[in-house]
């Protein structure tokens, strides 16, 4: 008698955005298995043809409510770059901040909201306020902070406002950086007991590796976050302005988010891919973070994603902590942007927290936006959620699993990649009138 | 807090957007904890893996898209007792309605170019479309994104059988009541004078111009408005321009 395994797991639970895992085997063999995306397309390249260069910024946030600071921050990137706009060392420190606030934000909610309740074996966050309240309270505690620090820097925890082309619209005081300062001091102590109870459970992360290539920005001066040079596990450094050679996105039928491959047939982006190429910058508590997980680049296993993001977490304090202190010792100036519109075309990188993002816009000389395209960091990863898939669902029926636990063992794979799955299906290549 | 006799059963839904409206129910923090005791979460996919189609009050985020899309719209509403729409693209359609500047076979033949999509229902798309283009709303948390606060008030509101209360009068209101002052002095542009209050005039207490993202006010004063542009030397052209970010709406563009 034949025995059959069908999964159709139709919007997975704990992600953003809309994406079904289907999985047909029989006998042992698996038939068919596919990381397929639904979400409905929104075009947001076509909705930035067209508009004045200071709309662009808070256009492109609204590409994503978790990466809406990464998408504000790169599009300021393109426009300046397009213009030949220079910004001052104070509003480069500020927007980095501002880029740490978006990280922990979002690593905090990933890790702490979303893949705990998978270590726990609980369907949510919410039970775990019965039965594991002081751990919750930590994490609440950490978002809460990092929410805060977003609209300390940016006027709002979700699509920021305070950034603009040539500097900000408002800055913090001093008064409120050393209030800052003082709790982000707390929050380390906070994120190693956060990190110790994660530890506690890590043992429900499945040991699953396939070899890929990672890319990620690298730089001689700092962890990539906020600047860089694209590179790769496999080639190493890229030219920025080529990244349609290194991203090569293209359709399959069975998503409505692009696939993107480079030196392979498919390659990853994110928290573990910046950890394998940079590992060495992270400050020094995002290194014990990493050695208490045994966590060492090159590392192939995606599900170890989560844990590279609390190391980030780690970093992301750390680094704002020196980040502000070096602001209150040169002091705060009110700075006035001052630039001229110039026509021209700009390619913006960045780290967003699933990975590299990239937006490159024409802009016109009356500063209307004629040529935008984006580079979403989901859309690098979904061939790699389908790759190791095709690996690790025959691994999950030849070890004669359930389907049950094959059912969670999957939607933890598309979990660890942390998707934002509404992102990426902007689709691209606008090119009107 | 006061609680209600039986709890309600709330779910969670969203269609095209960011999340980021969804994202601040959990960005309530501690305040989602006094949330569950008043109402039943039943349905919250971006957060949790338990899923009911037995619900009371239904949240929906985003904006219609496609026929898929409207077909499960619908069977929410036909589920929900209340229905609630979250948010800009919800609500007026708001940044997905830009779009509907073009036509819907040019957008997608520009981004799809010759990739087999014919009877594809994933690529089925029409113009976008705000909730209420689709089905009978009840009640609306405007904003892009929404403000947590509200929510949290609307939320109660409805648990205690109440009707929420949602501002009519326009952003300048309470703009001046933070004594800010006014964007227009500083040389920039603001949709304050027409744009429904609700959000704490946030946008200019940060130094930038309201952007209109909570759509307009029921009558809203056009002639002050004109004033306002006058004596900055602004034209109708201008206002309108910066109002198709979130409102292009109200230029009747959305077909049905």
């Amino acid at each position: 008698m034949s025995k059959k395994i069908e999964i159709k797991i139709e919007h997975v639970t704990r992600v953003e955005g809309h994406g079904n895992i289907v999985l047909d085997a029989e006998d042992g063999a698996v038939k068919q298995v596919q990381w397929q995306v639904s979400e409905a397309p929104r075009f947001f390249e076509a909705m930035m043809v067209g508009r004045d260069y200071t709309e662009l910024t808070h256009i492109a946030s609204r590409i994503c409510g978790i990466c809406s600071i990464s998408h504000g921050l790169v599009s300021l990137k393109a426009t300046e770059n397009a213009m030949g706009v220079k910004i001052s060392d104070q509003t480069l420190w500020l927007r980095k901040l501002a880029h740490h606030a978006e990280h922990l934000q979002s690593h905090v909610l990933h890790v702490g909201y979303l893949v705990a309740p998978d270590l726990f074996g609980v369907g949510s966050v919410f039970p775990l306020v019965g039965t594991h309240k002081d751990i919750v309270v930590k994490i609440v505690k950490l978002h809460r902070l990092a929410n805060e620090m977003s609209d300390l820097f940016c006027g709002r925890t979700t699509h920021p406002i305070t950034l603009t082309v040539g500097g900000f619209t408002k800055i913090p005081t001093e008064k409120e950086l050393v209030a800052l300062r003082h709790r982000l001091d707390d929050a380390i102590e906070t994120t190693k007991e956060v990190a110790g109870v994660v530890l506690e459970n890590a043992g429900k992360l499945p040991d699953f590796t396939r070899e890929t290539e990672y890319i990620a920005l690298s730089s001689g001066d700092e962890y990539a976050m906020y600047d860089g040079v694209i590179s790769s596990t496999d080639a190493g450094r890229l030219n920025n302005d080529d990244y349609l050679d290194i991203t090569n996105e293209f359709v399959v039928p069975y998503s409505t988010a692009k696939h993107a491959r480079h030196k392979r047939d498919s390659y990853m982006v994110g928290a573990l891919a910046r950890f394998n190429l940079n590992s060495e910058k992270l400050s020094p508590l995002a290194k014990d973070v990493a050695d208490m997980f045994g966590l060492k680049p090159l590392n192939y296993n995606p599900y170890m994603n989560s844990v590279a993001q609390l190391v980030e977490v780690a970093h992301c304090l750390e680094d704002s902590i020196s980040k502000v202190d070096a602001l209150l010792d040169t002091g705060l100036k009110d700075e006035v942007p001052d630039f001229k519109v110039n026509p021209g075309r700009g390619v913006g990188v960045i780290e967003a927290p699933r990975g590299l993002l990239i937006h490159d816009y024409t802009i016109d000389e009356n500063g209307k936006c004629i040529n935008a395209n984006c580079v979403i960091p989901t859309n690098q990863n979904h061939r790699n959620i389908q790759k190791d898939m095709e690996v690790l669902a025959p691994q999950l029926v030849g070890q004669d699993k359930d389907k049950k636990e094959i059912e969670l063992t999957l939607e933890m794979l598309v979990r660890a990649y942390d998707p934002c799955i509404s992102c990426s299906t902007h689709y691209l290549k606008v090119d009107f009138e | 807090m006061m609680r209600p006799s039986v709890k309600p059963r709330v779910a969670f839904f969203d269609f095209a957007s960011c999340e980021g409206c969804q994202l601040q129910v959990i960005n309530l923090e501690e305040s989602v904890i006094d949330l569950i005791d008043i109402v039943d979460v039943v349905s919250f996919r971006e957060a949790m893996k338990e899923h009911s189609d037995d619900y009371d009050i239904a949240f929906v985020e985003g904006s219609i898209m496609r026929p898929m899309d409207a077909e499960r719209l619908k069977k929410i509403r036909e589920r929900a007792k209340i229905l609630v729409a979250l948010g800009a693209c919800a609500c007026i359609g708001g940044i997905n309605a830009l779009r509907n500047r073009y036509s819907v076979e040019h957008v997608k033949k520009v981004v799809y170019g010759d990739a087999d999509i014919e009877g594809n229902p994933f690529f089925d798309v029409f113009h976008t479309k705000a909730v209420g283009d689709v089905v009978d709303v009840d009640y609306y948390v405007y904003g892009c994104p929404i403000s947590r606060d509200e929510l949290a008030k609307v939320i109660t509101s409805l648990a205690l059988g109440k009707k929420p209360e949602i501002p009519n009068y326009p952003v300048c209101v309470e703009c001046k009541k933070k004594e800010n002052v006014c964007i227009f002095e500083k040389g920039g542009f603001c949709l304050g004078p027409v744009t429904r209050a609700g959000c704490g005039a946030i946008c200019p207490t940060n130094g930038s111009g309201c952007e209109g993202c909570r759509g307009l006010v029921d009558n809203p004063n056009t002639d002050s408005e004109l004033d306002v542009l006058k004596k900055y030397g602004l034209t109708v052209e201008d206002a309108l321009g910066r109002f198709d970010l979130f409102c292009y709406k109200y230029k009747g563009e959305v077909s049905k």
